[in-house]
């Protein structure tokens, strides 16, 4: 007899998948580094050098064992500028995707519950926020307000909470057909509660697997905007500044174009398997889906 | 049908509606100056500032605004804050362009994505379906600028032939066909770039159909009957499984011309991405509304046509 709760067979089913337990190493390998380099950025401690420190008589070089990986137009050293850019992408994947939770719990929580006429007039304003390219919507309100963390942030979540609603909709409306609801409507709790204490655990699994499926999205999203010059301004290194400052001289210098991108394609992937072995960790029915 | 048409018209009147006040709204109210010049430059007069709010109705109320703005944009009056001249007539110039580059996107998302996403199916459970599944993450999470980036400096470094733009410059072609491949020359790559996430989430989606078709009765049957894998496999199960193909078209759009805005500036290809990033640039707040209403207006239009095709395709649609 299986005694375990849902939770600890989903943990165990995860622990047991190979690429689930590569991907998350990396996202706690990536995590930490941003941790450490947004304290040393603080600091000020130049840890491997500073990265806005300019030496032009060094600069483009290529990967040496002086800079590991080469140096840019400024001679600024490349590896330190990647390793202290990387919490602005953690930062940007694990906060917007907050914002966007926070919205799309509630709004689809509130549509699904109550459905009727509420549910009709908010989905249908789902349906008509899924219609916009969302980059570009995203690009042109970031242009506007003026590019920084926060606004970036904000913006993203404003713009990517429908996935979540739409799920957290659906979820809600099985769930509250549910005995366990009856039972809490029959000895008179109110909405909120049920809401929030009966139903919401229940949907846990599926919205914690979007939220990490959310986070690459936000890492790659921000990177565009710093590509095209609307993410967090210089000095301070993002990956997609460095490849962005790097264009210019993509014949001479491959270092400064392929390098970033790794950095943003390995942790965008991490997340994405991570997110995706959750979802078959979840999915109790069999484990070929 | 003719009722499910009537619904499915006055739903999609309602979203157009409902997308006209988000992109006026969310371009108008996002705090910042409405000036094409800083707000503070000292150069501009009071009476030029007055004049230019005057032009663009900046001096009316909020809703009087959107109203303006709706109204001139049907009727072709909305001008560009930059050059004065009407959006519509910007817009149309770059509609070509990135309709030739999304269309070709969408062949490609939508062929490799059938091919890769039936093949995982195949392989449910074995090393190869799992390749795939990584290979299809890896896809997702490529970053579309530094792809492209990659991919310039590789074929001009290796073949040393232009791919900038939509075809070669200055060049005297001596017939049609040689243009013709010319411009494909130039639109295979971006084109190809744009379509990887696209193929990665067909794929995703046909292989989940498929193995939904095939726990049905019918491919029980189909097997009992002695029928081969090969025949069950893609007469019996693919059939049943190619409504992502469908629905996949007004799914990917968005994505797409989202996309299509770093493309089309990297690859300088004169499409709507490379002017919404100038509008973005130019602050021209006219052009961006525009931009904003026209994308998503097109995804609602791709996204009635799929299902308009689907309910021609199955009939239990129409009763949903």
């Amino acid at each position: 007899m299986d005694n375990r709760s849902p939770a600890q067979r989903m943990l165990a089913r995860f622990r047991r998948d190979r690429i689930a337990m590569i991907s998350s190493a990396t996202i706690i390998v990536l995590a930490l580094t941003a941790i450490t380099f947004w304290i040393l950025s603080i600091t000020n401690v130049p840890f491997p050098e500073n990265p806005n420190a300019t030496d032009l008589q060094s600069k483009l070089q290529p990967p040496s064992f002086e800079h590991w990986l080469g140096t840019d137009n400024l001679g600024r050293d490349v590896l330190s500028r990647i390793l202290h850019g990387s919490y602005i992408s953690l930062t940007v994947g694990f906060v917007a995707v907050a914002v966007s939770l926070c919205i799309g719990v509630v709004v689809g929580a509130v549509s699904g519950y109550f459905g009727g006429w509420v549910d009709n007039i908010v989905m249908r304003v789902v349906d008509a926020i899924i219609c916009f390219p969302t980059f570009f919507l995203i690009l042109s309100a970031v242009a506007l307000v003026g590019p920084s963390l926060l606004n970036i942030v904000i913006v993203i979540g404003l713009v990517s909470w429908t996935g979540t609603a739409r799920l957290v909709r659906a979820e809600f409306l099985t769930l509250r057909e549910s005995q366990y609801v009856k039972a809490a409507r029959s000895l008179g709790q109110g909405s909120f509660p049920i809401i929030f204490k009966h139903i919401l655990p229940n949907a846990a699994a599926p919205i914690f697997v979007t939220a990490v499926i959310g986070i690459p999205e936000a890492i790659l999203t921000e990177a565009g905007l710093s590509y095209l010059g609307f993410g967090v301004q210089p000095p301070q290194a993002t990956w997609g500044n460095i490849i962005a400052d790097g264009k210019a001289y993509i014949l001479d210098a491959w270092w400064l174009i392929v390098f970033p991108g790794v950095a943003i394609f390995i942790s965008a992937l991490a997340f994405f398997l991570a997110g995706d072995a959750l979802r078959r960790a979840g999915n109790s029915k069999s484990e070929t889906h | 049908m003719t009722s499910f048409l009537i619904r499915r018209l006055l739903i999609a009147l309602v979203l157009m509606f409902l997308i006209s006040l988000i992109s006026f709204f969310i371009i108008t109210l996002t705090p910042g100056s409405p000036y094409p010049w800083g707000e503070m430059n000292p150069k501009i007069s009071q009476a030029v500032k007055d004049n230019f709010r005057k032009q663009f109705h900046l001096d009316e109320p909020i809703w009087k605004q959107y109203w303006f703005n709706m109204r001139d944009l049907f009727n072709g009056n909305l001008r560009s804050i930059k050059d004065g001249r009407p959006v519509l007539g910007r817009i149309g110039e770059a509609i070509p362009a990135t309709l030739a580059l999304n269309a070709t996107s969408i062949v490609i998302s939508l062929s490799f994505g059938l091919l890769f996403g039936v093949w995982s199916a195949r392989k449910i459970g074995r090393w190869q379906d799992t390749l795939l599944s990584v290979v299809m993450f890896a896809l997702l999470a490529l970053p579309g600028f530094w792809v492209s980036y990659l991919a310039i400096i590789g074929i001009t470094e290796t073949f040393g032939t232009p791919i900038l733009g939509t075809h070669s410059f200055s060049l005297e072609y001596p017939d049609a066909i040689s243009k013709l491949l010319d411009y494909a020359w130039h639109l295979a790559l971006p084109a190809t770039i744009l379509a990887l996430g696209g193929i990665a989430v067909q794929s995703r989606y046909v292989r989940a159909s498929m193995l939904e078709s095939l726990r049905e009765d019918y491919i029980r049957t189909a097997r009992s009957k002695g029928l081969d894998e090969d025949t069950v496999y893609y007469k019996h199960a693919l059939r049943n499984s190619l409504r992502p193909l469908i629905t996949g078209i007004g799914a990917l759009l968005p994505a797409l011309l989202g996309g299509s805005i770093i493309i089309e500036t990297i690859f300088a290809y004169p499409g709507i991405g490379r002017l919404g990033y100038q509008a973005v640039l130019e602050r021209d707040y006219p052009l961006l509304v525009a931009l904003n209403f026209i994308t998503a207006a097109l995804v609602l239009l791709g996204n009635l046509l799929a299902d308009v095709l689907y309910a021609v395709v199955d009939p239990r649609v129409r009763l949903e």
